[in-house]
């Protein structure tokens, strides 16, 4: 048996459905931006197996698209690991439960 | 696709990513959850490069396992108390439904929907390429991503440094 697109496209959405898990489940706020990490990577697996699959007029284009979506994910993880330091310095906590300073 | 290799490569890297993914899920340490979230990493990685993705193999490489891999440990070393605890909430059974809802769905559009394939072998050149659409044809994105990284930068050394720490 050969491997297909449906072979990747399976692989990540198992692994975007375990970030998500992550990113909704966990209480602990680096947890949270694990499961992020983990749904861009399963995102990106699906853009590069489309283009290695897919017929289109312009075949590396998902390959750029990738490359932007790793990017921002780097961006992302940069400002929001910061963020989770300086949340720790002023409440002590990086339980997403427990800051709730803005709930109303 | 043909050769035998690259299958028991994609078998072999589909298990050890879902296998590493369930284990940043499982384990009770945030240290061994990073262990296991570079683990996951590399699985992708493997499969880029099953998928005739070299350049975008190496840079998730680079990008993730030597740079955010870093970044989450800097993280959970600077927050110690609640660093070591991977505990999940309350909401833990309806996130579990709802995954495995998003999940089956797309597993069920992924083997429905009717893709038209384009039969070709692998790229021949990728780094090239991609090298000429990014300055050619994507330049205004590339240039915007350029001043997002800047931004974050400063963002990030603003946030953390000692100056805004003692205004509080």
């Amino acid at each position: 048996m050969a491997i297909h697109l449906e072979h990747y496209l399976i692989v990540g959405a198992i692994l975007f459905g375990i970030g998500l898990y992550l990113a909704l489940a966990k209480r602990n706020f680096i947890g949270v931006l694990m499961g992020i990490e983990m749904m861009f990577n399963a995102c990106n697996l699906t853009f590069i197996a489309f283009s290695r699959f897919v017929q289109s007029n312009d075949p590396l284009a998902g390959h750029v698209f990738v490359v932007f979506t790793i990017t921002v994910s780097a961006a992302e993880a940069a400002v929001a690991l910061a963020l989770a330091v300086m949340v720790y310095r002023t409440r002590d906590t990086i339980d997403v439960d427990q800051i709730d300073l803005l709930k109303w | 696709m043909d050769s035998t290799g690259v299958e028991i490569a994609f078998w072999v890297l589909a298990v050890m990513t879902i296998g590493s993914a369930l284990a940043v899920v499982v384990v009770r340490n945030m240290i061994h959850a990073v262990v296991a979230l570079i683990s996951t990493f590399a699985g992708v990685a493997g499969l880029y490069v099953t998928l005739s993705a070299d350049f975008i193999a190496i840079t998730q490489i680079l990008i993730y396992i030597g740079a955010i891999s870093i970044l989450f440990l800097f993280a959970i070393v600077l927050t110690p108390q609640s660093g070591r605890t991977n505990q999940e909430s309350f909401m833990r059974f309806p996130a579990l439904a709802l995954c495995a809802l998003v999940s089956s769905l797309l597993i069920y559009v992924a083997l429905d929907a009717d893709w038209t394939s384009r039969g070709a072998a692998g790229f021949p050149e990728t780094a090239s390429v991609i090298g000429q659409l990014l300055l050619d044809k994507y330049a205004l994105p590339f240039e915007i991503a350029s001043a997002l990284l800047l931004v974050a930068v400063v963002g990030s050394i603003v946030l953390v440094s000692p100056e805004s720490a003692e205004e509080d």
